[in-house]
């Protein structure tokens, strides 16, 4: 199998964890996989407003370098980029007035973006295409007895239209840790918002988030907890310093991008990994369960 | 909070701007209360997300237009999800803050963050919030 890649640059930068444990892990099984050329950001988040065309241009350009490319369809890692390529995808295909008008700003482009793109997440490669069972036969180390809570956030599943699982109560991270003989955690803080953007310049909302997701998470035992978002990443892990500021009883616990744990029981060399760019070391928790 | 309400203001070119740009019928909303029942950020909102569609309709401009709540709203789309009617809440109160973006007055201000606040930060974080806050 072979699929089109769109990396978008925080893959490239912070999250380069994620990158990595998710490019060994799609390799180790079997996917190949093709970063798009001349890629551009995506501008993060969808464009809300009606009469707003603009900031449609910049992921309706990258659905281009997916046709040039010659293929029909695009795998995103990141959450926000996942959204935000799908929300503008479905867009201009249900409103082809936009659609040309994109086109002719863009009259420098050798070609027009007819609609014809598939936006899909690594998520969904994995259930529809690879499916699960095959994923649980590559395991070589299995995650035994690891507690592991799985964080969605926002932006793999609203709105409804583009959500790549059940709205309320999505379960396909829990089922991949099931795949990778973890033990999955349910909490009641899985689809809460982390407060996104907000820790630019508010980072003391974001602390508040972390505290209370994170400990709803811990109740139910967690060990630690898996997602699939940058922005997520870094508020549940890096705000964890300004949590404990704020809540001197608030306990570490280890965030993971759910292709690090991935990768572990694909077998994946620990500098590959690159657990150095997690913030709370995941390292004494993956050792004690002799995972690395 | 005492509130004036005025035929002037449920007429005023506010409310057909804020219902143009978001795309939403305001008057579709019967107040169940289920948008802010479910947000997670309004214990830093002083308008709640229901009240801001009740205020939208009544065009209660100068109210919405210095609320805290439209900046501390994330798009997280949680209100959207669950309303009965159908409402993108969110929507509305983009459009809200794009009324006064579109006049320049950008809510974050890039140059009074300290080099150290942009460094620590992603990307995805800078690129977002100033999606997000200016114009
Ligand atoms: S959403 Fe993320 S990772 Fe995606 S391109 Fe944009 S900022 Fe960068
Ligand atoms: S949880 Fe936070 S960063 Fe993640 S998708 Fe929602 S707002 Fe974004
Ligand atoms: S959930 Fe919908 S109908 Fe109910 S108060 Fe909110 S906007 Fe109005
Ligand atoms: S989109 Fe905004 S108003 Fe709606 S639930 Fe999320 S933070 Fe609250």
């Amino acid at each position: 199998m072979k699929i089109s890649y769109y990396p978008g640059c925080t893959l490239k930068n912070n999250a380069k964890n994620f990158e990595d444990s998710a490019l060994y892990s799609l390799k180790h099984l079997g996917v190949e996989v093709e970063e798009l050329p001349r890629w551009n950001c995506c501008g993060t988040v969808f464009s809300l407003a009606t009469d707003d065309l603009i900031h449609h241009v910049a992921p309706i350009r990258n659905l281009i370098r997916v046709k040039e490319s010659n293929s029909n369809r695009v795998m995103t890692l990141c959450a926000m980029c996942y959204n935000t390529l799908k929300r503008a995808n479905e867009r201009v295909k249900a409103d082809p007035e936009s659609l040309d008008k994109i086109n002719q700003f863009m009259y420098r482009e050798d070609i027009n973006y007819e609609g014809d793109v598939k936006v899909l997440h690594l998520l969904e490669l994995l259930r529809d295409e690879i499916k699960l069972e095959n994923l649980a036969k590559q395991v070589v180390k299995p995650l035994k007895n690891l507690k592991v809570a799985s964080y969605y956030g926002c932006l793999l599943i609203r709105p409804k239209e583009i959500g790549l699982d059940d709205i309320e109560n999505p379960t396909i991270l829990e089922n991949i840790m099931t795949s990778l003989d973890a033990d999955p955690v349910d909490f009641p803080y899985k689809t809460e918002c982390c407060a996104s953007y907000q820790t630019v310049d508010k980072p003391e909302i974001v602390a508040d988030r972390t505290y209370q997701i994170l400990t709803s998470a811990q109740e139910q035992g967690a060990e630690v907890v898996a997602l699939s978002c940058p922005l997520c990443a870094f508020n549940l892990d890096h705000r964890q310093k300004e949590t404990a500021k704020k809540y001197p009883e608030f306990k570490n616990i280890p965030i993971l991008y759910f292709t690090q744990l991935m990768a572990i029981a694909l077998g994946c060399p620990e500098e590959v990994l690159r657990l150095d760019l997690n913030f709370i070391d995941p390292k004494p928790i993956l050792k004690e369960k002799g995972l690395i | 909070m005492r509130i004036n309400i005025s035929r002037k203001k449920i007429r005023d070119s506010f409310v057909g701007k804020v219902e143009e740009i978001s795309g939403q019928n305001l008057l579709a909303c019967y107040q169940c209360g289920k948008c802010s029942a479910g947000c997670p950020a309004i214990s830093e909102m002083d308008i709640l997300p229901n009240q801001i569609i009740r205020y939208a309709q009544l065009g209660l401009k100068d109210e919405l237009l210095q609320s805290k709540s439209i900046w501390i709203c994330a798009s997280c789309f949680t209100c959207n999800a669950r309303c009965p009617k159908g409402i993108n809440i969110a929507e509305v109160i983009e459009a809200i803050r794009q009324i006064l973006l579109r006049k320049r007055e950008d809510h974050l201000k890039i140059e009074k963050l300290s080099d150290a606040e942009k460094s620590n930060v992603p990307p995805i974080a800078i690129i977002s919030s100033l999606r997000k806050f200016t114009s």
